[in-house]
C-alpha cells in the first residue's frame, strides 16, 4: 500500500507525520520526495550508503550538420533553444528534455547527451530513499519520477511529497492508494488545505485529514471538514515539547509510545478506510 | 523603488506573516504574493480585487480523434507518459512539448494554451497588491510567478519599496521569485530542517547573485540551532536582522486574521519587525 503525506502550505507536519508513519511500522519504506527540501533523514537519520544520479538528457547541436534553419527553435515550446546568426545556443537548465528538437531538425544535427539534475540517495535495504534536487536546477520531475521506480518493495511505502499543488506533486502522487492531507488551524491552513483537497479530488484519490498543532481556540478545520465530510484521521496538539523536540530532529514517536500507538492506530484507520 | 523578495526554503516559516506586518508598518509601496501554489497574504490583508485576469502559461496537446488512425506513434515519443496506449492524452501528465505532433503522420495533434491559473490585480486602501492562483495541477508555475511581478511593475510608478511575499523550496518557483529582485530576505526557523533549508536557498541566491538577509524565527525554539544559523550566515557574510521568539500569541492572533502589527498583546514582536526593516533599509 502507497500512502502520500501531502500539504497544501509547506511546514504544515508533513515531514513529521510521513516520518513518525514510517518509523512506527514494520516492514516499511520511507520516500522523501520533497526534493527541494528533503528533511526526513534529518529525523530517521538512515545511513545513505547507496547514491545514484539522477540524469536528463539535453541535446547538443553537431556543427558540421547543423544549417541553423531554426526548426529546432520553432519546435521548442520552453524557449529552451535560440538560434541566433545561425548558431544554436541550448539552455539545458530550462529544458524539458522532451526530444522534440531532435526530432524537428532536418538534418540530424541534434544528439542528446545525459547530464545530472539531482541524486537519489538510500539505506542499503532501501528502507529509507530521498531525491535531492541539485542546487540551481529549476526543474524537479525527473527526480521524482526515478524514485517513482524504486518505490513498491515493502509491505507499506510512506511518501513524503513536496507542498504544494502543482505538477510536481501530482507527478508524485498519482498512483498512490491513499493521501493524508496534513494541516493546522490558522486561516493559511484551512486556504491551503481546500487546494490539496481540490487536488486529491480532481486526482479521484482517497483522502483524509491530519490536523498538526491542534488547539481548541480554533477548530476551523474540524468544522470545515464535518461539513464536507471529510474524514478526520488524527490530531496532533500543538505543543512546545514537540515543537522544540522537531527543532532537533527528533519525532514524537522517538520518545513516545502514546504517539507511536498513535501513528500505528492511524495507518489502521487508513486501511479501514480503503478496504 | 526597490524591490525586496522573502522567501523560506522551507515553507511555514512565518514568512507571510513578516510580510503582512511590513504591508501595515512601511509606507508608500506596492505589495506582491508570488507563491502562487499556495498563497496566503491575501487572507491577513484587507483587499479589494479589481481584476482577475486568467493565465495561460502552458500548452497542452489535444487528439483530434476524428482523424486518428491509432499508429501510436505519439505514444512512442511522449516521454512524460502522457499517451495512453489507446492514444487518449492525459492533461495532466502532458508537459505541452509537442513532440507528439510532429510525428503525427494525419496532423491529428494540436497544441492549446492551457489555463495554469489567474492573477489577481488588487488593492488596499490606495496601494497595489498583485497576487495570484495557479490552478490545481498545473504546469509552469514560474511563468505565472514571473507574470504577477510583470504585472504589479505595469502599475506601479512613484512607490518606494515593492514587497513579494516569495515561494518555498528552491526550484523554478524560487528562482524566478528572486529574478530581478534588489535583496532578498530569508525567512527560515531555529530547526535543523529550518537549517539545512536556508543554507541550500542561500546558495541559490547567491549563484543568482542576489543578496540576502536572514530572519530566524522561533529562535529560542533551539539555541544552538540559532548558533550554528547565524555562524553559517557569517561566514557567508549574510546579516541576520531579524530574531523572533516562538510566541503561540503570534498563531492565536493569525486565528482572528491579525498580525503581530495589530495586535497589543504582540508589541515585543512588533518592535523586531520594525527593526528588521530598519536594518533590511539600512544595509541595501
Ligand atoms: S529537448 Fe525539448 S525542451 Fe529541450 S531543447 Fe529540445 S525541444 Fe526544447
Ligand atoms: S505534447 Fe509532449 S507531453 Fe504532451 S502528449 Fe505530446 S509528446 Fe506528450
Amino acid at each position: 500500500m502507497k500512502i502520500a503525506v501531502l500539504s497544501g502550505k509547506g511546514g504544515t507536519g508533513k515531514t513529521t507525520v510521513s516520518a513518525s508513519l514510517a518509523y512506527s511500522l514494520h516492514n516499511s519504506q520511507y520516500v522523501d520526495c520533497d526534493v527541494e527540501e528533503p528533511n526526513g533523514n534529518i529525523f530517521l537519520k538512515a545511513s545513505l550508503t547507496e547514491k545514484e544520479a539522477v540524469m536528463v538528457l539535453n541535446p547538443v547541436v553537431n556543427d558540421d550538420l547543423c544549417t541553423g534553419c531554426g526548426a529546432c527553435q520553432q519546435a521548442c515550446q520552453f524557449n529552451a533553444i535560440a538560434v541566433i546568426n545561425k548558431k544554436v545556443m541550448i539552455f539545458d537548465n530550462i529544458c524539458h528534455s522532451c526530444g522534440a528538437c531532435k526530432i524537428a531538425c532536418p538534418t540530424g544535427a541534434i544528439s542528446e547527451v545525459p547530464r545530472e539534475v539531482g541524486i537519489i540517495e538510500s539505506n542499503s535495504s532501501h528502507t529509507f530513499m530521498h531525491g535531492k534536487l541539485n542546487l540551481n536546477e529549476p526543474l524537479t520531475i525527473p527526480v521524482i519520477l526515478q524514485l517513482r521506480k524504486k518505490m513498491n518493495k515493502y509491505n507499506h511505502v510512506i511518501i513524503d511529497s513536496a507542498p504544494g499543488a502543482s505538477c510536481t506533486v501530482v507527478s508524485t502522487i498519482e498512483d498512490c492508494d491513499y493521501c493524508v492531507l496534513v494541516t493546522e488551524p490558522t486561516p493559511f491552513g484551512l486556504h491551503d488545505l481546500k487546494i490539496a483537497i481540490d487536488l486529491v479530488k480532481q486526482l479521484k484519490l482517497p483522502f483524509g485529514v491530519v490536523v498538526n498543532k491542534a488547539m481548541d481556540s480554533d477548530t476551523s478545520i474540524q468544522v470545515f471538514c464535518k461539513e464536507q465530510n471529510i474524514d478526520v484521521l488524527m490530531e496532533l496538539p500543538y505543543s512546545k515539547e514537540i515543537a522544540k523536540n522537531y527543532s532537533k530532529g527528533i519525532l514524537p514517536v522517538q520518545y513516545s509510545n502514546h504517539y507511536k500507538d498513535e501513528f500505528i492506530k492511524l495507518l489502521a484507520t487508513i486501511k479501514e478506510r480503503t478496504s | 523603488m526597490k524591490q525586496f523578495v522573502f522567501i523560506s526554503g522551507k515553507g511555514g516559516t512565518g514568512k507571510s506573516t513578516v510580510v503582512a506586518s511590513l504591508a501595515k508598518y512601511v509606507n508608500n509601496k506596492a505589495l506582491a504574493d508570488v507563491d502562487v501554489d499556495a498563497p496566503n497574504l491575501h487572507i491577513l490583508l484587507d483587499h479589494e480585487v479589481v481584476e482577475k485576469i486568467p493565465f495561460k502559461g502552458a500548452k497542452i496537446a489535444k487528439i483530434d480523434q476524428s482523424k486518428c488512425t491509432n499508429c501510436h506513434k505519439g505514444y512512442e515519443v511522449c516521454r512524460f507518459d502522457a499517451i495512453s496506449k489507446d492514444d487518449i492524452i492525459n492533461p495532466l501528465k502532458c508537459e505541452g512539448c509537442g513532440a507528439c505532433l510532429l510525428v503525427c503522420p494525419e496532423n491529428a495533434i494540436t497544441l492549446h494554451d492551457e489555463l495554469t491559473g489567474h492573477v489577481y490585480q488588487s488593492k488596499i486602501n490606495e496601494e497595489h497588491f498583485t497576487h495570484a492562483l495557479l490552478a490545481v495541477g498545473a504546469e509552469g508555475s514560474g511563468k505565472l510567478v514571473a507574470e504577477v511581478k510583470k504585472k504589479v511593475k505595469e502599475l506601479v510608478k512613484e512607490e518606494d519599496y515593492l514587497l513579494i511575499d516569495g515561494s518555498p523550496g528552491i526550484g523554478c518557483v524560487v528562482i524566478a521569485s528572486i529574478t530581478g529582485a534588489d535583496a532578498c530576505v530569508i525567512v527560515t526557523e531555529a530547526t535543523k530542517s529550518g537549517l539545512s533549508d536556508l543554507q541550500r536557498v542561500q546558495q541559490v541566491a547567491d549563484h543568482f547573485g542576489i543578496k540576502s538577509f536572514v530572519c530566524i524565527n522561533k529562535y529560542d525554539l533551539n539555541i544552538d540551532v540559532t548558533k550554528k544559523i547565524e555562524e553559517y550566515c557569517k561566514n557567508k557574510n549574510v546579516s541576520v536582522i531579524g530574531k523572533i521568539p516562538f510566541e503561540p500569541l503570534i498563531v492565536k492572533a493569525l486565528q482572528q486574521f491579525k498580525t503581530p502589527m495589530d495586535d497589543d498583546k504582540l508589541g515585543h514582536i512588533k518592535s523586531e519587525i520594525i527593526s528588521l526593516w530598519n536594518q533590511l533599509i539600512k544595509e541595501t
